[in-house]
């Protein structure tokens, strides 16, 4: 390894990042353009939701259960006076589902029997009408309570459920989004960064010309990982700074924690860059390889969206050849949790191997040679 | 002029399936992805993660977890002995929930007095902690219907019956795998159109075309047919996959579904042309494809409702012409609907194919200009 | 006398390209001479970037030693990579670092120490007239600009060996010449050069020439050594009514002529042996041989089909006072502030084959595009075969061939299936169709290749296929750009030959090129500079204009460099 010869190459980076956009636009504007994109566009929240109610016949029971509908922000009470308009309504997707009071549903509660209030959800979302249920069932037992209160009877509801959510405790899935979202970005920054470059030296044929000079491989290398690596950093404090400030996601835990993981996986990512660039030899192919390879599975096989914990098991062991998944964990800990040291630990511990693994590939793969 | 038109159909496929590497761009990934979706891209919880913390020397407190040890959804992973112990639990992502049941449960339950069961969440995922909630509050609704009616608590005064229209069980899958129709079709259709002109421009084969007497209306048409062909086929070997393979019921009618698809393919083809036109290399080709697949994906109501995002990017979605798709493909296969059900969704397909179309051929014309 | 710097021990190299192996060196002996030039040169595919490769230890020998300066290039690659300077065919500068930041760079990669690498940069930037550039980003430099920051980056420390991949290729007259200069400016500070290189006139300044062909070494000698054999075989041919291109048929279809080309004087003619019998008024006059006589002679001239006499004689005539066919005026295409071509006015005749020329940038491929519609022109006339261009109508564009510089066929397509789209294309149909596909297969010896995909075809069939392509619907214009850029010297002869019968046939053919000894072929040349025609008439009369005391009978190369360097030098002084 030689100094000057580092230098040189480090400094011809410096100023082919600075005079070329495409890598400054890949480290800054992309993850920019992704966070704004996701942290508005994606939200598991429902809101507002538009709800049919059907009322045969009005009465004070009725009111005050629908007054709960529209007193909770997750609804949007519309009423119709016959189950037919209703679901006319979820039909044409102007309503979400159905909430439907019987004509005998005021004599019933009166009478002291069970009324029974149906409701339709649909069902096509499948995780939206969940949610959807679950509130349902809040107003529903908030009428409850309500209504003993006010009668005085006892409420015949024997567990007293008390909930306890941590580390998010308006359950805002931006807040475990975002930080997961950085993950995949990074992902697909790191991997394209160095597969672009690597691949461009190839098609311009700098690669040969450098070959044939007293450079070493390891020299060629690290004058690449250098600069890039610094350039991913940018990145992700960028990111960071948007989550935290723009998307007013918490920090929790330790920005060194934070910043340390960050840099251990940026090196998995150059390293796979670097690994793609070593098998295509041009652009097209190694951007099309990155994608495929580091974007896709970072998307859906890292916990970010979809909990790995639901997959089938032959998914769940496949999820573990994918860096997203350590970086996802460490970084929806450290934002919202904390620095929770076993978690933070076996990532980074899976993080620094991975790098190892890629890194060290690359460098046996890589000959001073053509063929 | 269809003479023509049809070599040059015939000469896209040809350059298109002659090549190993664009064979296997059409061909693997859409399989790949096929299946990593319908598999892994899943929002239902099962397995549920949870430990116990149970003071409670009582029957009731046992009569209780009981129901929870005899659910699949959850799966108990410790059982604890002190407060302490609770944190480390939830922090380290052992459990996704720690019931904790005070010393008095049972005592307080015969006494017919509420008595309180505190449910400690990790909410770093934020949908898995909403869903396992609501499962959570289901085991004790039906422990409190099925106690207050042994105990003689008397009678709740009233009951929810809730059934899901179109997806009973509520499975994930139902949703998913009839979106993928609509992506995969989408990325396949971009990807030969919006490419191939790209392509002949890298080279150098364009030029030679526009020396012969083929019209521009006539290279476009035979530029759009191969996406459109392909495009389909796609489509229609996902539809069939998630009818025979994942078990999606089918119960729409089938012209609805292959009116909107022709739609779908031919807005989709009109937005690829246009990248065509614009881009000189296939690099950039790629790119623009990226820049708009993206968030047509992200904006589509593919994976999270629309109706959750901001108002302003809600009105973006207008635009999206998988936005329509998604809502024709999943009414057709789940909520069984025709023609007329559809109605709203078709005619602003219609409009942003004739659109992008007009612009790809202006565009087109001007290039070369 | 020294030991031999480079040293091939029986040599051979395998590639394998899918399921085949191609072998591109077999059983290579070699030995360079310390201090001297070497040229390098044979057909494409002949190895020659191979050895290249081999040599500067980028690619390992299968078999057999390489010795550099006394080290193998196994064991110790490094070391010789140390040492030597190597320049690839496609130099790689980094485009966006200016000319002292590639300097530079390359100054630290040889461990240069500061002082050092300023007074060698400086004597560098002396020496290849690039000091005004320094802070000019390389991408901005022309094609012999570049070509020269690649050699001085080689070169920052003088190596004992000099490998240079064809560094002239692509390269104007002009920075040809300046490139030989510092060249022969290295062989006297005692560095071994190796050269590879596709033109004949540099053969012959080497010391030594290698000929290579299909991996295995023909020759290697000095040049006296090549032509040797050749004493009295080599004649010029001239004759009264002027017609070379008839003279010429006339003469390769001779008993005892091994191969007749077109030069600036008449047809030169290399015979097999020492009697060919001369037709009645043709004047026989004996020249001495050079190295392209050598290479055709001993790599053979490609076989042609027994042509036919041309299907139509009548109007084979190519007079002054046939129907003008494309027609140019006052033609101008400005680029934003640029103006590319200013105002040009020319006539195209039927029949001709029409020559346009230029240095790189002089708007000859601005002015082409026009002339085929793919270009709008800003204002002027532009009418070809009757038809106004600028309104670029279908109608027009059917009676065009067109073959563009990279031979754009597809390339995963087979020969057949191009030919096929083509035809369609052109809207050739039925019975028509079938015969000109028969016609395009048989006429351009395609029928081994029909199944070949266009990417696999060597660069000489795929120019065949290109123009077939072209040909399909029997177009009286031909459109060639560059047509023969890239391709070795035996299929340029081939190509000429079939643009020769081509013309004979009647069909009017309109050529770019940068081979300016092909100019001679043309019966009308246009001389580009600057967007504006410097020159232009039969090649006698443009070499003419050149005709001054030092160069009584300039080539065509030497009138060219001479024009230009006149012209600029007057827009200098204009400005």
């Amino acid at each position: 390894m030689n100094a000057q010869r580092l230098r040189g190459l480090m400094r011809k980076e410096f100023l082919q990042i600075l005079r070329d956009p495409s890598a400054i636009a890949i480290a800054f504007v992309m993850p920019v353009f992704l966070l704004f994109l996701f942290g508005y566009g994606v939200s598991l929240d429902a809101k507002r939701v538009p709800i049919a109610v059907v009322v045969h016949q009005p009465t004070a029971e009725t009111s005050a259960l629908i007054g709960g509908l529209q007193e909770s922000p997750y609804f949007q009470p519309r009423v119709y006076a016959s189950i037919r308009g209703a679901e006319q309504a979820v039909m044409t997707r102007r309503a979400n589902g159905v909430v439907w009071l019987r004509s005998d549903f005021s004599r019933r509660l009166l009478q002291g029997n069970t009324a029974s209030i149906g409701v339709l959800v649909d069902g096509v979302d499948a995780n939206n009408a969940r949610i959807l249920e679950g509130y349902l069932q809040g107003v529903w037992q908030n009428w409850l309570r309500q209504r003993a209160l006010h009668a005085g009877t006892p409420l015949i509801v024997p567990v007293h459920d008390e909930y306890r959510i941590w580390f998010n405790p308006a359950l805002r899935s931006r807040d475990y989004l975002v930080p997961g979202l950085i993950a995949v970005i990074m992902t697909l920054i790191g991997a394209l960064l160095t597969a672009l470059v690597v691949a461009r030296e190839w098609e311009h044929g700098t690669m040969e010309a450098l070959m044939a000079t007293p450079v070493g491989m390891g020299e060629i290398l690290l004058g690449k990982l250098i600069p890039y690596f610094f350039m991913g950093m940018g990145g992700m404090l960028l990111s960071v700074a948007l989550a935290v400030w723009l998307f007013a996601v918490p920090l929790v835990g330790s920005f060194w924690v934070l910043l340390f993981c960050s840099a251990l996986f940026l090196l998995v990512a150059l390293g796979m860059g670097l690994l793609i660039s070593s098998v295509a030899r041009n652009q097209f192919v190694a951007g099309q390889i990155a994608i495929i390879v580091t974007f896709l599975p970072a998307f859906i096989l890292s916990g970010f969206i979809f909990d790995i914990q639901s997959m089938p098991a032959a998914v769940r062991v496949i999820t573990h050849a994918v860096a997203a998944r350590y970086f996802v964990s460490i970084l929806q800990t450290v934002f919202l949790a904390g620095d929770v040291w076993p978690i933070l630990l076996w990532n980074s511990l899976a993080l620094g191997l991975m790098a190892a693994l890629f890194l060290g590939l690359t460098l046996h793969r890589s000959h001073k040679r053509l063929d | 002029m269809p003479g023509r038109i049809w070599a040059l159909v015939i000469k896209e496929f040809l350059a298109l399936l002659r090549d190993k590497k664009s064979r296997f761009v059409l061909i693997v990934p859409p399989v790949l992805q096929l299946l990593v979706f319908g598999y892994a891209a899943t929002f239902d919880l099962r397995h549920i993660p949870y430990g116990v913390y149970n003071q409670d020397p009582g029957f009731a407190s046992q009569e209780l977890l009981g129901r929870f040890r005899g659910s699949a959804t959850f799966r108990q992973v410790a059982t604890i002995e002190n407060a302490g112990q609770i944190a480390p639990l939830i922090d380290n992502e052992k459990a996704l929930l720690v019931l904790r049941i005070g010393p008095s449960f049972t005592r307080d339950l015969l006494l017919h007095r509420p008595a309180p069961v505190q449910v400690i969440i990790d909410g770093r995922n934020s949908n898995s902690a909403t869903l396992a909630l609501n499962d959570v509050n289901s085991v004790f609704l039906s422990f409190d219907t099925h106690w207050a009616a042994e105990h003689r608590w008397g009678k709740t005064p009233a009951q929810l019956v809730i059934r899901p229209w179109f997806n009973p069980n509520l499975l994930s899958r139902w949703f998913i795998v009839p979106g993928i129709v609509a992506l995969l079709s989408l990325v396949v259709t971009l990807l030969v159109t919006g490419l191939s002109v790209a392509r002949e421009r890298e080279q150098g084969t364009f030029d030679q075309l526009l020396v012969t007497p083929m019209r521009p209306v006539e290279i476009l048409l035979g530029k759009a047919l191969p996406g459109l062909i392909i495009g389909g086929l796609e489509g229609i070997f996902i539809v069939l996959a998630a009818i025979f393979w994942f078990r999606v019921p089918f119960i729409g009618s089938v012209p609805a579904l292959a009116a909107g698809m022709t739609l779908f393919l031919l807005a989709a083809i009109g937005i690829g042309l246009m990248i065509s036109s614009l881009a000189v290399t296939q690099q950039q080709g790629l790119l623009g494809i990226f820049l708009f697949l993206v968030p047509a994906i992200i904006l589509s109501g593919f994976a999270t409702p629309i109706a959750n995002m901001p108002p302003l990017v809600q009105d973006l979605t207008y635009l999206n012409p998988m936005r329509y798709f998604l809502v024709i493909v999943r009414g057709v296969f789940l909520e069984g609907d025709g023609f007329r059900a559809l109605g709203p969704q078709y005619w602003p397909l219609a409009l942003i194919a004739l659109s992008s179309m007009s612009a790809a051929a202006r565009l087109f014309r001007h290039r070369m200009r | 006398m020294a030991a031999s710097p480079l040293r091939f021990i029986q040599v051979g190299k395998h590639f394998s390209r899918g399921a085949a192996r191609v072998r591109a060196l077999d059983a290579l002996d070699l030995n360079l001479t310390a201090g001297s030039i070497t040229g390098l040169l044979g057909p494409d595919g002949a190895g020659k970037t191979t050895l290249m490769r081999l040599a500067a230890g980028l690619l390992l020998p299968d078999v057999g030693t390489i010795q550099v300066l006394g080290a193998d290039t196994r064991a110790r690659a490094a070391k010789i990579q140390a040492e030597i300077g190597y320049m690839p065919q496609q130099f790689g500068l980094y485009e966006d670092l200016t000319v002292q930041e590639n300097l530079d760079l390359h100054a630290d990669l040889q461990g240069l120490s500061a002082e050092a690498a300023r007074t060698r940069q400086r004597e560098l930037l002396r020496m290849t007239a690039l000091g005004p550039f320094g802070t000019r980003r390389a991408g901005t430099l022309s094609g012999g600009m570049k070509q020269k920051l690649g050699l001085a980056c080689a070169l920052l420390r003088v190596p004992p060996l000099l490998l240079l991949d064809e560094p002239t290729v692509g390269v104007d007259p002009i920075a040809r010449r300046e490139l030989w200069g510092i060249i022969q400016g290295l062989k006297d500070q005692g560095v071994t050069v190796l050269m590879s290189t596709a033109y004949f006139d540099e053969a012959e300044r080497c010391d030594e020439i290698i000929l290579l062909h299909q991996g295995k070494l023909l020759k290697k000698d000095t040049l006296a050594a090549f032509r040797l054999p050749l004493q009295g075989r080599c004649f010029r041919v001239t004759e009264d009514t002027g017609n070379k291109r008839r003279l010429r048929e006339s003469l390769q279809r001779r008993p005892g002529v091994q191969d007749a080309r077109i030069v600036a004087a008449g047809v030169r003619v290399l015979c097999q042996g020492p009697s060919v019998e001369a037709a009645p008024g043709e004047r026989w006059q004996a020249e001495t041989p050079t190295f392209e006589d050598a290479f055709v002679d001993l790599l053979g001239t490609a076989e042609m089909p027994d042509e036919a006499a041309p299907a139509a004689p009548a109007a084979a005539t190519a007079d002054q006072d046939a129907e003008i066919i494309i027609e140019v005026r006052d033609l101008r295409k400005r680029f934003g502030n640029f103006e590319a071509v200013k105002g040009n006015t020319f006539m195209v005749r039927k029949g001709q084959i029409f020559g346009l020329l230029g240095a790189n940038g002089a708007g000859k491929t601005t002015t082409f595009r026009m002339l085929c519609g793919l270009l709008p022109a800003s204002s002027g006339t532009l009418r070809v075969a009757g038809v106004d261009m600028r309104r670029a109508t279908a109608q027009a564009r059917a009676r065009i061939g067109y073959v563009s510089q990279k031979f754009s066929l597809y390339g995963n397509l087979s020969c057949d299936q191009n030919l096929a789209f083509f035809s369609a294309a052109y809207g050739l149909r039925g019975t028509w169709r079938r015969q000109r596909l028969q016609w395009a297969v048989q006429k351009f010896q395609l029928s081994d290749y029909r199944e070949v995909n266009a990417d696999q075809l060597p660069l000489g069939i795929k120019q065949r296929l290109a123009l077939a392509c072209a040909l399909l619907h029997a177009p009286p214009i031909l459109f060639l750009d560059e047509p023969t850029s890239g391709v070795d010297p035996l299929a340029r002869r081939e190509f000429w030959q079939r643009v020769n019968a081509l013309a004979e046939s009647g069909v009017t053919v309109m050529i770019t090129t940068h081979f300016l000894e092909e100019a001679e072929y043309c019966d009308h040349l246009v001389l580009l500079s600057q967007g504006e025609v410097l020159a232009q008439g039969s090649p006698q009369q443009v070499r003419a204009l050149a005709q001054d005391k030092t160069h009584p009978e300039p080539s065509m190369e030497e009138a060219f460099i001479h024009l230009i360097q006149t012209h600029e030098n007057q827009g200098r002084r204009a400005s």
